[in-house]
Parts: structure tokens; C-alpha cells; sequence
């Protein structure tokens, strides 16, 4: 055989031999003992990284849990069941993990919100609509239908109605919060899913401007301020919930007359069967 | 003859012919004024009347909140009906106060306007000039409406050895600094020096665009008798007018990304600038009408026009003639960096340089197709960016590519999206990008802080 071929076999040998020599021992002398928990916990976590708990990633919440900085169920994507793992792994209570899911807070759609004179022409994205003058829709707070909200969301938890509309499928919803800060009209929100009333309205618009603008706007009369015993407060021309001592069964909601204050059902189930079948009148080459 | 000018740019039809043969015509106060407080670019102003104050023509309304700010002025004698959010020709509804012109009550009579005391403007002194053009609250009428005393007042260690005045209106339509320089070369004249003085700077340059022969030879013969003062002439060519561009073309000199004219020894000045500045020095008059071009074929009688600022467009529009029964689009400032507009309610401001109505047919809706990586954009950019990339990376929300090639360079002329032949809105997404640069650049220095 060539000799070459020898010293290239006993060089590179050789020097693996050397380094795996270094390795070994250096795993021996630096080693950095790690809480074995941190990786098990770690393995039961979605691995979606994406944030939602506060933390860097799913790592990051794993330590912090295994530290005792963080509760057992404060990653909303995994929910209750990655909660119970969690708190198994570690022996505590799992505590309650509540599902947080993103609510829309505006139902001025295609069919309720007033449309300026001129069509606003250009990329169909909220971001560029914000940009020049805030799309065809002559609300300057409500949502402006461009879908960002939608094609941020990688759980697919979210679509436009045919109003126009985002809509969310609790189901799916994780409470990760892209859509939030997607939206340029901060008009989506983190919630528990068991809250069933909102204001449906972010205008700061004074009562005759929301009211020409948009048929479901909130005007800030007040009614249902005055007899919520401080859950509902009038904050620059708009209702705003204080959830603390907020009571859905003080609130006259058939006092409102643009509905803007609705329960979450009502808004979103009943309305949007109306809306479907406006939008089918409106267009009948397009639901044929 | 050859003619100085930059690099990259545009050519777009010129149509200046619709009103460049009008003479100024005085508009009459309008039946209510809407004054936003923010006229000029930085801090808005603060507010110095309540509703149903009586004001006087000339009387200060609203003052100047900070170094960057101007006050503004009540451009008509009456009523403050209202101070609110009212529509802005920026397509946003803005902090604006409305006022009503007061109807003379038997026996009473109007109060005459309040203006500055007069002063020569050849013994004014430097101090004297920038209080003046600050207590005026004259803005830059080239566009960006920036106060024009932050302008005279160069911060210290700086030296600066050449006043340009911008006579280019390199904006197709537009002929309102033409006429100015055909009425008034006096006024300007005097308005340059002025500028020199309060700069202490012995070289003004006048640069106009070669499709302007009589504004180029008035401005010759009035410049004749004038020490240090000389006319430019340049190549018709698109956005001539910006400031570094206009440098570029007239003494070579190139501002680095990021910096002023200043930093190269030039100050820049509007041709509309510097008539405010004489006319606020020897008249007193304050800053309270614009010189504004009314055209296009969708109004009937194009005009050139003195407003009273806060006047409505519809009333601009209606003095005018009227829109025509094509008109498809309203255009406020020049139509290649201008704002359409979708509320004629907003009103004239201070910086307010024109008001173009374009027809169907101009407007027609061109279908948007794929890059055809053609590199037209590339070659239009006068700041040697790449819009086609940049656009992309602002598509893709990737923020810190598009910040490494530059993008918050851009001024958005709009040379790239005009010569597309893919109709890629071009300037829209730069203007994205921009902004999420401008954030992401904010929120580091707010972690660093």
C-alpha cells in the first residue's frame, strides 16, 4: 500500500484520538450541571416559540417555570393540557391555565361603516392603507378589512368574513398575539375566552361623526356607563369596560342604539347571518 | 448649450402650459376658515383663543410650542366657531380651529387688520430679519413646510457660503414660482438678500428649469444691477427641485445620506419663501395666504391664485369654475409627490403649492403585474437606491436588510413608480419600509437609553 495513504490514515487518526481525548475530558472538568428538569419540561412544550408566555422562547419559559418565576400554566398555547404536564413533571398544582384567544373589537364591516367618496386604490394591506389617508372607509379607528391580521396568524385561526370582517375561531386561537400587533389600528385584543360582552368600537369620534360614519358605532352617550356601577366608563367619547367590577346584567344593552355594547354571540352569530344574507343580495353574481 | 443637472431622474410631461399665461389673482375671504394647527412640519402650535373669541385679521391665533414650530395667524377678521379635528389635506382628520368672518352689527365697524410694523429691507439687521420671518410663522413653500427661521438660524461651527433659491417647480402642472418670478423679481430679489444677510453669505444663486425662458430672462435682467446674485439656468428634468438634487445640479456638490445642505455650505430656499420674506420685512404682512396653482383639465379655468389660508378646496374649486364633468381626481400639490384627496372640505395651508383636478383618461386604473427586474426604477432613482428591492423587503417585512441598503434615504419623489412599466405602487411600499425602519431604529434606542 501507499505509504501516503498510511500517514494520512495514523495523521488524521491520530489527531481525532487527541480531541477526543480534549472532549472527554473537558466534559468532565467544565461541566455545567444543569437542572435535568429544565429538558423534560422543555419536551412537553409546544415548541411553537413564539412568545406569547413573555418570555424568549419555549426554552426560556421552561427555566423560568423550573425556577419558580413563572406558573405552570402561563404558556396560553398549550392550555390546560400542557399545563397538567408541566405541573406533573414538577408535583405542584397545575392551577387553572385560562384560554386567552384575540377578539376583534370592530363590526363597522363592508355592509355598517360609510365609504368615503373616492376608492382607495393600492396594495391590499392594512399597512399600506394606513399609510394614505387609511383606506376607503371613512372611520379613521376601525378596522380597514386589508387582512394583515390574517396572513400573520400561523395557526389559521382567523379570516375575513364576507363583510369583511376578521373573525377568529376561538378553537384554533392560541392567544399568541401576532394579529395584535399586526393590526395598525390596534383594534384586536387578548382575552379570556370566557368574557362574553365587549364594546365592538374604538372611535374617539364625537357622537355626530360616529354616527354618519358607521351604523354600529360607539358614540359615547353614556346609558350604559350610568347604570354599570363603574364596570363601563366613558373614556374620550368611548365606552370602556373596567373589568374588575364590570356586571353584564347591569347594562341595558337594548338601550344602545348602535349595539356597539353586545354580547360576543349576539355581535358575531345572529349579525353575521344578517350580514350574509345583505351581502347576497348586494352581490348575487357572487354567491352564485 | 448645455445645461447643468443630476444624475437619474425623470421627464414627465410637462403640462405647464393650462396656467402658465395666468396672471395672480387675488382670491376673496372665503365664508369660513378652517386652520389646522400644524402647518409645518414639527411640534404642533399651541392654541391662543377659545371658541367664540373675536379675532382679527393678522392676529395670532396659535403659537409657536418649541424650536421647531410656527405660529399662525388668523387669515379673515371674525368668530372662532369651533376648535376641533377637522379633515386635512393630508387625508387625516388634524387639530384645526374653524373661523366665521364677522358680519358688521349696526354702528360697530370692523376692526382693520393687525399687521408688523414695516421695516427698510435694506438696513433691517440679521436679528431683526429672524424675528420677523419667526413672528410671521413663514414656512418652506416647497412642500415640506418647514419653518423657514430654523432655516436663517444655523446651528454654531457651521459655515455656509451659498443661498440657492429653488426656482425650478420641477412638479409637472404647476406654475405658481413661474408667475412669481415674471410678476414679482423685485420682491424675490429683495427676499434673497435678506436671506444672505441673515446668513451672512455673499453668493445667491437662482436656479430655474429651462422650460421657463421668460422667468429665466426676468430673473436675468433683475439679478443685472446685483452684486454676488446670478441666474442658473438647468435641464428640465424631474425631481430637479428637491434640495439635494438642486445642489447637485447647480455647484456639484453632493450631500452625504442622512445629512443637510447645511453640511455642504448651501442653504435652500423656496422662489414662494423668499416673497414671504419680503413681504412680511417691508410689508409686516404674516403668513396668512398661499400663492397656489389651480389646473388640470378636470377644472374649467385653471387660475393661478392668492387664498386665504383655511379656505376649503370645494370654494378653491368652485372660484374656479367648477369641476368639469370628467374630473376624476383632486390632487393637492403637484401630481407626482401630491395627495389625492377624498374630502374637499380640507383646506389650503401655508405650504400649499397647487391643486391639480386630472381627468378618467389621465387616471385610467393600470393593472398591477409581476417586477419585470427591468431596472428602470434604478436607473430613475436620483439617490442611487434600488426601489424594486427595497419595495420587496419592505413587502417581506424585512426591516434590517432593507435598513443596510439604505431606504430611509429615499424622499419619495416617485421617479421609480412613474417610469414602471409593471405599475408596482413602488412608492407606497418604500414609504412602509421607511417607517418600520424609523420604529425599529426607535425601539433600539429606546432599549440602549
Amino acid at each position: 500500500m501507499d505509504l501516503n495513504i498510511l500517514i494520512a490514515i495514523a495523521t488524521m487518526g491520530g489527531l481525532g484520538f487527541i480531541f477526543a481525548g480534549a472532549l472527554a475530558i473537558a466534559d468532565k472538568k467544565l461541566r455545567v450541571e444543569e437542572n435535568p428538569l429544565i429538558g423534560q419540561v422543555n419536551d412537553v412544550l409546544p415548541g411553537a416559540n413564539c412568545g406569547a408566555c413573555g418570555k424568549a422562547g419555549c426554552y426560556d419559559f421552561a427555566v423560568n417555570v423550573v425556577e419558580g418565576t413563572m406558573a405552570p400554566n402561563g404558556c396560553p398555547v398549550g392550555g390546560q393540557e400542557v399545563a397538567n404536564d408541566v405541573a406533573a413533571l414538577l408535583g405542584i398544582e397545575a392551577g387553572e391555565a385560562v384560554k386567552i384567544v384575540a377578539r376583534v373589537l370592530c363590526r363597522g364591516g363592508n355592509i355598517e361603516a360609510a365609504r368615503k367618496l373616492v376608492e382607495y386604490r393600492g396594495p391590499q394591506s392594512c399597512a399600506t392603507m394606513d399609510l394614505v389617508s387609511g383606506g376607503s372607509k371613512q372611520c379613521q379607528y376601525g378596522c380597514m378589512g386589508g387582512g394583515d391580521c390574517v396572513d400573520v396568524c400561523t395557526f389559521n385561526a382567523i379570516h375575513l368574513n364576507e363583510n369583511g370582517l376578521p373573525v377568529v375561531i376561538d378553537e384554533l386561537c392560541t392567544g399568541c398575539g401576532m394579529c395584535v400587533k399586526a393590526c395598525p389600528r390596534s383594534i384586536i385584543e387578548l382575552h379570556p375566552a370566557d368574557r362574553e360582552v365587549f364594546v365592538f368600537c374604538k372611535s374617539h369620534d364625537d357622537p355626530k361623526t360616529s354616527k354618519d360614519v358607521c351604523e354600529v358605532a360607539c358614540s359615547g352617550c353614556g346609558i350604559c356607563a350610568r347604570k354599570s356601577d363603574g364596570g363601563v366608563i366613558i373614556e374620550n367619547g368611548l365606552a370602556v369596560i373596567q373589568w374588575d367590577n364590570f356586571d353584564p346584567d347591569k347594562i341595558p344593552f337594548d338601550k344602545c342604539k348602535s349595539s356597539a355594547i353586545c354580547f360576543l354571540r349576539d355581535g358575531f352569530a345572529e349579525h353575521q347571518a344578517e350580514v350574509a344574507a345583505a351581502a347576497a343580495e348586494m352581490s348575487p353574481e357572487q354567491s352564485n | 448649450m448645455k445645461f447643468n443637472t443630476f444624475p437619474g431622474g425623470v421627464h414627465p410631461p410637462e403640462e405647464k402650459e393650462l396656467s402658465e399665461h395666468c396672471a395672480f389673482e387675488r382670491m376673496p375671504a372665503p365664508s369660513m376658515v378652517v386652520l389646522p394647527l400644524s402647518q409645518h412640519l414639527g411640534k404642533q402650535a399651541n392654541p391662543l383663543v377659545a371658541k367664540r373669541a373675536a379675532v382679527v385679521q393678522g392676529e395670532v391665533i396659535a403659537e409657536a410650542d418649541g424650536f421647531i414650530s410656527a405660529p399662525v395667524h388668523s387669515p379673515i377678521t371674525g368668530t372662532v366657531k369651533s376648535i376641533g379635528r377637522e379633515s386635512n389635506s393630508s387625508g387625516y382628520m388634524k387639530e384645526a380651529l374653524v373661523i366665521v368672518p364677522a358680519e358688521a352689527a349696526e354702528g360697530e365697524e370692523i376692526p382693520d387688520p393687525v399687521m408688523m410694523p414695516p421695516l427698510n429691507p435694506d438696513s433691517a439687521t440679521v436679528e431683526e430679519i429672524r424675528a420677523r420671518v419667526k413672528a410671521a410663522g413663514i414656512v418652506g413653500q416647497g412642500g415640506a413646510a418647514f419653518p423657514t427661521f430654523v432655516k436663517l438660524t444655523p446651528p454654531e461651527g457651521k459655515t455656509i457660503d451659498t443661498v440657492i433659491l429653488n426656482g425650478c417647480e420641477c412638479e409637472p402642472y404647476l406654475t405658481r414660482d413661474d408667475r412669481f418670478m415674471l410678476e414679482r423679481p423685485e420682491a424675490i430679489v429683495s427676499g434673497l438678500k435678506l436671506i444672505m444677510r441673515a446668513l451672512g453669505v455673499s453668493k445667491g444663486v437662482i436656479g430655474i428649469e429651462n422650460n421657463k425662458p421668460q422667468a429665466i430672462a426676468s430673473m436675468e435682467k433683475a439679478v443685472a444691477t446685483q452684486n454676488g446674485l446670478s441666474v442658473c439656468a438647468l435641464q428640465t428634468k424631474y425631481p430637479q427641485g428637491a434640495e439635494k438634487m438642486l445642489i447637485k445640479a447647480v455647484n456639484g456638490r453632493e450631500v452625504p445620506p442622512g445629512r443637510l445642505p447645511l453640511d455642504v455650505g448651501v442653504v435652500i430656499q423656496n422662489i414662494g419663501t423668499a416673497v414671504a420674506i419680503h413681504d412680511a420685512v417691508a410689508k409686516g404682512e404674516p403668513s396668512i395666504t398661499a400663492a397656489v396653482t389651480v389646473t388640470g383639465r378636470g377644472i374649467r379655468n385653471p387660475k393661478n391664485l392668492i387664498i386665504p389660508i383655511g379656505t376649503p378646496i370645494s370654494d378653491v374649486i368652485a372660484f374656479c369654475g367648477g369641476l368639469t364633468d370628467d374630473a376624476a381626481k383632486v390632487v393637492v400639490g403637484g401630481p407626482m409627490m401630491g395627495v389625492a384627496q377624498h374630502d374637499l372640505n380640507a383646506p389650503i395651508m401655508k405650504a400649499t403649492s397647487g391643486i391639480v383636478v386630472l381627468t378618467h383618461d389621465e387616471v385610467r386604473k393600470q393593472e398591477e403585474t409581476a417586477c419585470l427586474r427591468c431596472g428602470k426604477c434604478v436607473d430613475a432613482c436620483p439617490l442611487h437606491l434600488m426601489p424594486t428591492r427595497l419595495a420587496r423587503l419592505a413587502q417581506l417585512n424585512m426591516v434590517e436588510e432593507a435598513e443596510r441598503l439604505s431606504i430611509t434615504v429615499c424622499m419619495e419623489c416617485g421617479s421609480c413608480a412613474f417610469t414602471c412599466p409593471a405599475n408596482i405602487p413602488l412608492v407606497q411600499w418604500l414609504r412602509l419600509g421607511k417607517q418600520r425602519v424609523i420604529h425599529l431604529q426607535r425601539s433600539r434606542k429606546n432599549t440602549a437609553a
